[in-house]
């Protein structure tokens, strides 16, 4: 198994298996969480080498993956449950570390934890410490966000700067000797899209809203999501490279490691897809609060070539930016 | 039966097939017919030129033997076949009216530099087609880049919307005339109009947008009048010209796309060039009028002459001498000049109005793809070029200018693109199915193959840009039209990243076609295989700068023992880490860093020159290549290559591909006959050339006080006798006495010839590129010729 990176591979495997076995409606949607009577359901697993890091740890990190994915639904996230398999002799300092940024962070988003389970496999089974999440919300609005809503004309805006949470960790694996004033962008971002939506509203549902989709751009990053989002609604999405916002800190660290922030992985961002009219409202709106500060419009949907994500170059040229199959390899020859 | 004054007359009917539609064929057939007398018909459909012919059979015979002998030139005849059939007693011999269907087995053929009885009435002034910029025969002009459609006819070409004149059209129509059915026949009463743009570069207007894009639409003109621009009755050439003298940078529209051309004299004019051109570094063409004047520039024999005047004309990279009368910027740091012939009837009255050397090169920004449809050229342009040499005939097919490189054992080609394609291959063993093949990622071609012959496309270019995509799937639907081929079979590279392997996969929809990956360094192996019309086994020599191998590394220094259908992996390069992926490409000096380290440790002397150079991020980049983060295990001679580039100080980044082992091959002295001495490990199965050696060799030497240029030499050297000492074991393994050197690296004549010469002081025999090119041009071939094997097998 080879399908760790978020890409192609990932998707080839969940399409292959779990598509496969447990067929449905509304699982066949593969938005980040599930909608019906009035409720939103998701369910997360964390894994992350190392468990603590500049900005957070697995704890805040499981937390807020699961807020994040029931507000991108456009729900108010409000029960989560919780799964820990802990490794034999994973210290308990560390687990009380990683409950206590969990409680932190649920207090943060607003949502209790009300359930709960533990495993404790053999050492060497596991690697120290993995949780699940899973998550409750509530359907107050009326919206229909999904990546198969955009529209020719429509805007793309992401949150904030990318690539920070990838590149923190990476570096916090200490085998690079870099020092980077970096942290991780991990945080809720339930309270940024009820600025956003409460601005320009939602989906075709009742209000007519100019908010089409949201996602955060968790693993694969900015160019995962937009690709999926190129895909679902048979759009182009061309970005502008000079327009996508990156801290020093990240593009530095970026250059070095050859890697395209584009693929960075970020924990606190998400993407929007906005109607065109309502862009700089939405821009706003985002800016308005402190998570979105730094928000930017990143591109537009075009209706060619379809499935296609374009990135326009500060010289003019006009890349591809695929859907990576697995670890991004050279290709040139 | 038979008139009784002789013996007993007989009728066939014959079939020829291949490139004979457009080339003069019917008439050359027609005039064969009536010398000897035959009666019968002669005419084209979609499978070639059939025949009819009834006479004596001795004349009948002569006949047949006439058809090959005294084709005309551009003709390529690859069957003949005779059939008997009763007498009918007809007389005279007539063309008859080309027939349709729906065998698509025509072959296009490859536009065609103007021949010597257009060049003539060209510069004659009595002649009608006096300075008419669009002279041209069935001898000769375009043919691959105006055809939207077969039948080869008129209105399936861009010349459609032009009606021919009166005279034009009895030229046409007489079976006799060298212009009999040449398509594209023209002249100034009715032809396409050339005129001279403004660029828009001198005042605050902007581009002239708007009659480029009428321009796109074909040419049909419903009133018939000539839609001549600003500057009617001036003349465009003499214009044109005019700018080029003053330092201007001019666009001129050829047959594949548009040119950009400044006075390869003009060291500023050519400066301005570069700089307009978004940080061009690659050396530039140079167009001369004639053979003296290429003389005076480069160091010719009969065999580059004969490149040169070739009705391809391609550009040749030829030694330049000393002295030559160009400018620096044209090609920097290099000790040849490509140079080119005029090829159309535009460039030769700009070349023999200007009288000096013209720098030509592809019109486009940095790594753009060169434009070719006119209002994307005037957009895209505008801010590069003073003028646009225009005109009204559509380009429907983009073909960049063809490389080749004038080397010791005949030419080898860097890029087959104007002039050679879409001339198909020779394939075998035939392709059972028909087969798409998709090739690699950058310099792409795909080639398309059915039967005995593959159809290697013009050259597409780097794909991860979306106008090289787009270029890449449209160029595979034009192509499958023209040739009428449906491949039942679709082979690509292993590279699960490349835009070509996400196509051919995304082909595959069930029972539609079958899909066959096959290795990169495999496909180059068999594209020099297939070259040589060869199957192998073989051991292979493929160098490059890196492919996707079976063990999910990237090789690169690897040798195979491969024959068309398969291979095992013998022996390699030592490998490193690539320290951060594509930037290790872009900055040779990582490789460097890599190469060092493997080599040193944590012994590397810290006043290293390449090392100081680098400061912190040299530490920094060490650490990325140990730690293993996106820095892929390497086993690449083009990385080795960049390594020592950036140790000798030559390059430490790289503008374009290649440009550090390029800077490395011309930096080195041709004479050095010493060689750094390399030790072979046996690695498991693998037959390993310890790099580290020649690595720490290059650093002694220069830190000894040795020049870069015996440097360079002794590496190149060094490299060569280590890569033949592996050969010779392998041949020790195997009893396989055959080497075939294939990969981007044996563009590298200094390291080709030396292989070579080394290979054959062995006793091995060696096989190198003749029709395609060793880089990654070829890759595509290589693919169609190991699917067709593996389909003939039963293989999947
Ligand atoms: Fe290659
Ligand atoms: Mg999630
Ligand atoms: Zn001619
Ligand atoms: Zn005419």
């Amino acid at each position: 198994l080879a399908h760790g990176a978020g890409g192609r591979a990932t998707h080839t495997l969940i399409e292959a298996v779990f598509l496969e076995s447990f067929r449905n409606p509304m699982l066949e949607t593969l938005e980040d969480g599930a909608v019906a009577d009035g409720l939103a359901f998701t369910t997360d697993a964390f894994v992350v080498t190392p468990l603590f890091f500049p900005g957070g740890d697995i704890g805040d990190l499981a937390v807020n993956g699961t807020v994040n994915d029931l507000a991108m639904c456009g729900a108010r996230p409000r029960y989560l449950s919780a799964g820990f398999i802990l490794e034999e002799g994973f210290p308990v300092a560390d687990l009380r570390r990683v409950t206590a940024s969990m409680a932190e962070a649920a207090r943060r988003a607003g949502v209790w934890i009300v359930t709960g389970d533990t495993k404790v496999v053999e050492r060497g089974k596991a690697d120290g410490c993995y949780i699940t999440t899973s998550g409750v919300g509530t359907l107050d609005r009326p919206v229909r966000l999904s990546a198969a809503s955009a529209r020719p004309g429509d805007a793309v805006i992401v949150s904030g700067p990318i690539g920070e949470h990838g590149i923190t960790v990476m570096l916090a694996r200490g085998e690079l000797d870099i020092e980077a004033d970096l942290c991780s962008d991990t945080a809720p971002l339930n309270a940024l899209v009820d600025v956003l939506l409460d601005a320009c509203g939602g989906g075709e549902g009742g209000d007519g809203g100019a908010v089409r989709c949201l996602r955060d751009a968790t693993r694969g990053g900015v160019a995962t999501i937009v690709n999926e989002i190129a895909e679902a609604s048979r759009v182009a999405v061309v970005l502008d490279e000079d327009a996508v916002p990156v801290r020093p800190a990240v593009r530095g660290a970026c250059e070095l490691l050859g890697i395209d922030p584009l693929y960075v992985a970020c924990e606190g961002r998400m993407v929007a897809v906005v109607a065109g009219d309502s862009a700089e409202a939405a821009l706003a709106a985002l800016r308005s609060h402190p998570l979105g500060s730094d928000a930017a419009i990143i591109g537009r949907i075009n209706d060619d070539p379809p499935g296609l994500v374009l990135l326009r170059t500060s010289f003019g040229g006009t890349r591809i930016v695929d859907l990576l199959v697995g670890d991004p390899l050279p290709r040139i020859c | 039966m038979g008139t009784g004054r002789g013996p007993a007359r007989i009728r066939v009917r014959i079939r020829v097939e291949g490139i004979v539609q457009g080339v003069g064929f019917r008439p050359h057939v027609h005039s064969l017919a009536r010398r000897l007398r035959l009666s019968g018909w002669v005419g084209n459909d979609d499978r070639g030129v059939f025949i009819e012919a009834e006479g004596e059979p001795g004349d009948v015979a002569c006949f047949r033997e006439g058809l090959r002998d005294q084709a005309p030139p551009l003709a390529a005849i690859h069957r003949v076949t005779t059939t008997a059939i009763p007498v009918r007693g007809d007389r005279g011999f007539r063309i008859a009216a080309s027939q349709g269907g729906n065998h698509r087995v025509t072959l296009v053929s490859p536009d065609v530099a103007t021949c010597d009885d257009c060049l003539a009435e060209l510069f004659d002034p009595a002649d009608r087609r006096h300075r008419h910029p669009f002279v041209n025969c069935t001898n000769c002009g375009p043919r691959f880049t105006i055809i939207r459609d077969v039948p080869y006819d008129r209105p399936a070409t861009t010349m459609g919307g032009f009606a021919m004149c009166g005279e034009c059209e009895r030229e046409y129509l007489d079976p006799s005339d060298r212009r009999f059915h040449a398509q594209p026949i023209c002249c100034p009463a009715c032809g396409p109009v050339l005129r001279l743009l403004d660029g828009g570069l001198h005042d605050d207007d902007p581009p002239p947008r708007g009659p480029g894009d009428s321009l796109d639409g074909g040419g049909p003109r419903s009133d018939g009048a000539h839609a001549r621009g600003p500057g009617d009755g001036a003349d465009p050439i003499g214009a044109a010209v005019e700018v080029l003298r003053a330092g201007g940078v001019l666009a001129v529209k050829g047959l594949g796309g548009y040119h950009l051309a400044v006075d390869a004299t003009d060291e500023e004019a050519t400066r301005v060039l570069r700089s307009r051109k978004h940080r061009e570094e690659r050396p530039f063409a140079v167009m001369v009028p004639d053979l003296r004047a290429a003389r005076a520039l480069c160091e010719l024999d009969a065999e580059a002459e004969r490149l040169l005047t070739g009705p391809q004309r391609p550009i040749v990279l030829l030694p330049r001498r000393p002295g030559a009368e160009v400018a620096g910027a044209v090609a920097p740091g290099d000790r040849r000049l490509g140079l080119m012939l005029p090829y159309t009837p535009v460039h030769h009255l700009l070349a023999a109005e200007l009288a000096r050397p013209c720098v030509l090169t592809s019109g486009n920004l940095s790594d753009e793809p060169i434009a070719y449809r006119d209002g994307d050229a005037l957009a895209r342009l505008a801010g590069v070029a003073d003028a646009f040499l225009t005109h009204d005939r559509p380009i429907h097919v983009r073909a960049d200018d063809s490389v080749l490189l004038a080397a010791r054992g005949g030419a080898l080609p860097l890029r087959r693109s104007r002039g050679y394609a879409p001339e198909p291959l020779r394939l075998s063993p035939p392709a059972r199915r028909a087969v798409l093949a998709c090739g690699a990622e950058l310099k792409s071609t795909f080639c398309l193959a059915r039967q005995g012959h593959a159809f290697v496309s013009h050259h597409i270019g780097d794909l991860e840009n979306y106008e090289t995509l787009r270029s890449f799937t449209e160029g595979i639907e034009h192509l499958r039209r023209l040739l009428g081929i449906t491949p039942g079979l679709v082979a690509h590279d292993l590279h699960p990243e490349y835009l070509s392997t996400k196509y051919a996969l995304g082909l595959e929809t069930p029972g539609s076609v079958d899909l066959t990956g096959v290795q990169h360094h495999h496909a180059h192996i068999a594209s020099c295989l297939a070259d040589n019309r060869e199957s192998g086994p073989v051991i292979g020599v493929a160098f490059d700068g890196l492919g996707y191998g079976t063990d999910g590394t990237i090789w690169g220094g690897e040798f195979l023992v491969a024959d068309l259908v398969g291979f095992t992996r013998a022996g390699r390069l030592a490998p490193v880490p690539m320290p951060g992926g594509t930037a290790a490409i872009r900055q040779p000096w990582r490789m460097a860093a890599a190469h060092l380290h493997a080599a040193y440790g944590d012994g590397l002397p810290e006043d290293l020159p390449v090392r100081a150079r680098h400061g912190h991020r040299w530490d920094e980049v060490v650490a990325v290549a140990r730690a293993g983060t996106n820095s892929p295990l390497t086993s690449s001679a083009g990385r080795l290559f960049d390594a020592v580039a950036a140790i000798l100080g030559l390059r430490d980044t790289a503008g374009y591909e290649g440009q550090a082992a390029i800077a490395l091959e011309q930096c080195a002295d041709p004479t050095e006959q010493g060689a750094y001495q390399a030790r072979i490990a046996d690695e498991g199965p693998l037959v390993t050339i310890r790099a580290a050696d020649l690595v720490r060799a290059v650093v002694e030497d220069t830190r000894a006080g040795a020049v870069p240029a015996r440097v360079a030499a002794r590496f190149h050297n060094g490299l060569a006798v280590a890569a033949a000492r592996v050969c010779a074991r392998l041949r020790d393994d195997t009893g396989l006495g055959t080497v075939a050197l294939s990969g981007g690296v044996f563009q590298n004549r200094l390291l080709l010839d030396g292989l070579t010469t080394a290979l054959r002081l062995r006793g091995l025999r060696v096989l190198t590129h003749r029709a395609v090119p060793p880089n990654d041009g070829g890759v595509s071939f290589g693919q169609a010729a190991v699917a067709a094997a593996r389909d003939t097998l039963g293989l999947p």
